[in-house]
């Protein structure tokens, strides 16, 4: 069920360089139940900007009506909605979009959760519900370099945590696909740049379960106007396509061409 | 007395208020979020003889108030809207004009023939004026004789009524609006969007994988408005009018300019809710104003 709610800040922080944690109250937190949905965000009223921006959900705590964003202050929209104070509200539709199988990992097994950059936030959710259903996790997070990490004494609260920069200035230096080779799991759920999700998905090509979350351009956010198509994979250069916003943005690797 | 109901060629609305097509997809993701029975009617997304995925991405890009976007006709093509889109349709009590697009004569007289015969389908919109696809679309929509001969040969095969969409990116409008008249067409639809581009400001290239694309939104509402007016005191047809509208100011607006009807596009991708909105606020406007009945509106900017 998709709801336009106009939710109020709880509290806003930066918390790496220009990576914003926001926190919002609204009755549509009780609507969020897959890690990895997003929501349609209207940084200001009026035309400047016309579009929404899609923002994955970092967290959701349902007995407080409160849910995260985490995004980075990239452009106009994004520079808009940093400043926004405690007691505003932001326009929010959502939630949106198909978020990560937490049904394909069984309580004992083990998922590796692979993130990059601003691909990192909706693994937190993810981990969350992971641990609680039993599944043991472990998380590699790649950034670009120290000033751009964050969250990772959360992320290291629920399982081991490997931390990769490209630099070297914190953690290993190198790609998350060096640390995961070192690694063990029946599961990788991952969300981050597309180089990365090709990375993952070239070096696991015989592993059964890989999911991938998508980023792309969008207009609507709900499937009408046909702005982020992907071809499938089995078609790749016909007729047959998924929309990253409703059939997405979570995909099995292999479904889609990235 | 509803006063809003309104009275078309082929068209029984029970109010003058429509998604737009292309904005709207074939209605599923809409029928989602409120009842599609409260819409006038449904203009569904333009379909093509054979399916289309369209172009590459990104296909959208924002601008000032407004946004480019180059689709490019993605569509199941003329049998899976037939058999799966139309169908799905039918449990609703609203209109449907269906957007006809194609390359060449002979694909739009295809599709109009076999699209016009669906139970639902009560009036047609050719689509003379896509900016964003190679071949067809626009160059129908932009030299009056060709438009006129379109229209003509659409015309005598359609079961319902025919409506053109006029492109607004000619030199003069009343000319192509007069041509399609002339050639038979039992109403206008404009705008469509205005040929645009915008650059990457760190590789200095299009944003759009197409290069170049159609610009809707608020920011081209005075074009769309100016057009109408124009267009309105020299034809004897009706005239359907989009472009920019979000609220049901913009809609009396549209009506003072000579529209009989609206449709809103951009928009419904701001707020899902909009259309159902404008509707429940019309009534309200009206009083405001001091109209009975909407249709009182249209043209009074020259009237």
């Amino acid at each position: 069920m998709i709801v336009n709610e106009h939710c109020s800040i709880v509290s806003q922080r930066e918390i790496a360089e220009n990576i914003y944690e926001l926190i919002l109250h609204g009755e549509l937190t009780s609507k969020m139940n897959e890690p990895g949905q997003f929501v349609h965000v209207k940084v200001a009223s009026g035309y400047a900007p016309l579009l929404r921006r899609p923002l994955s959900i970092a967290h959701v705590n349902k007995e407080n009506q409160e849910f995260t964003l985490i995004y980075r202050k990239d452009g106009r929209g994004t520079a808009i909605l940093s400043s926004k104070k405690t007691s505003e509200t932001v326009d929010i539709l959502g939630p949106l979009g198909h978020g990560f199988p937490i049904e394909e990992t069984k309580a004992g097994e083990t998922a590796v959760l692979v993130g990059g950059g601003i691909g990192v936030p909706p693994l937190y959710e993810l981990s969350k519900q992971l641990v609680k259903k039993g599944v043991n996790v472990k998380h590699v997070l790649g950034f670009q370099n120290h000033a751009a990490v964050f969250y990772e004494d959360k992320f290291k609260s629920f399982g081991s945590t490997y931390v990769t920069t490209v630099d070297g200035s914190h953690g290993t230096k190198g790609f998350v696909t060096d640390v995961m080779n070192e690694l063990s799991f029946d599961t990788i759920y991952s969300c981050g740049p597309t180089a990365m999700l090709k990375a993952v998905e070239a070096g696991y090509a015989t592993h059964k379960k890989v999911y991938v979350s998508l980023e792309e351009r969008m207009g609507c956010g709900i499937g009408a106007c046909f702005a982020c198509v992907c071809h499938t994979a089995d078609d790749p250069f016909g007729f047959s396509y998924k929309k990253v916003c409703t059939d997405g943005p979570v995909f099995k690797a292999g479904e889609v061409v990235l | 007395m509803n006063r809003l109901e309104t009275q078309l060629p082929g068209l029984n609305l029970k109010n003058p208020v429509m998604p737009a097509s292309g904005c709207f997809g074939f209605g599923r993701e809409f029928g989602g979020l409120y009842n599609l029975n409260d819409l006038g009617a449904i203009m569904i997304k333009a379909t093509t003889v054979e399916p289309r995925f369209g172009n590459p991405t990104p296909r959208v890009a924002e601008t000032a108030a407004g946004m480019l976007n180059a689709i490019g006709l993605q569509n199941p093509g003329i049998d899976g809207v037939m058999n799966n889109e139309l169908p799905w349709l039918e449990q609703f009590d609203v209109p449907i004009i269906a957007n006809v697009a194609g390359s060449t004569e002979e694909d739009y007289v295809e599709v109009a023939k076999r699209i016009s015969t669906a139970a639902n389908v009560q009036a047609l919109e050719l689509n003379i004026s896509c900016p964003n696809v190679k071949t067809g679309g626009i160059a129908f929509g932009t030299i009056p004789e060709v438009a006129k001969s379109l229209t003509k040969k659409v015309k005598e095969v359609s079961v319902v009524p025919v409506y053109v969409k006029l492109s607004p990116n000619v030199t003069n409008i009343v000319e192509m609006a007069k041509a399609v008249e002339d050639g038979g067409a039992d109403g206008l639809t404009m705008i469509n969007t205005l040929l645009g581009m915008r650059l990457d400001l760190k590789t200095a290239k299009p944003i759009l994988a197409n290069k170049t694309g159609g610009l809707s939104g608020p920011a081209i509402k005075p074009v769309a408005i100016r057009m109408i007016h124009d267009v309105s005191q020299q034809v004897n047809i009706p005239i359907i009018g989009m472009g920019g509208i979000e609220s049901a100011e913009d809609v009396i607006e549209f009506f003072y300019a000579g529209a009989s009807a609206i449709a809103v596009g951009t928009a419904n991708f701001v707020d899902p809710f909009v259309c159902p909105k404008i509707i429940k606020d019309l009534p309200e406007l009206l009083d405001q104003l001091g109209f009975d009945h909407i249709s009182e509106c249209t043209g009074r900017s020259w009237n």
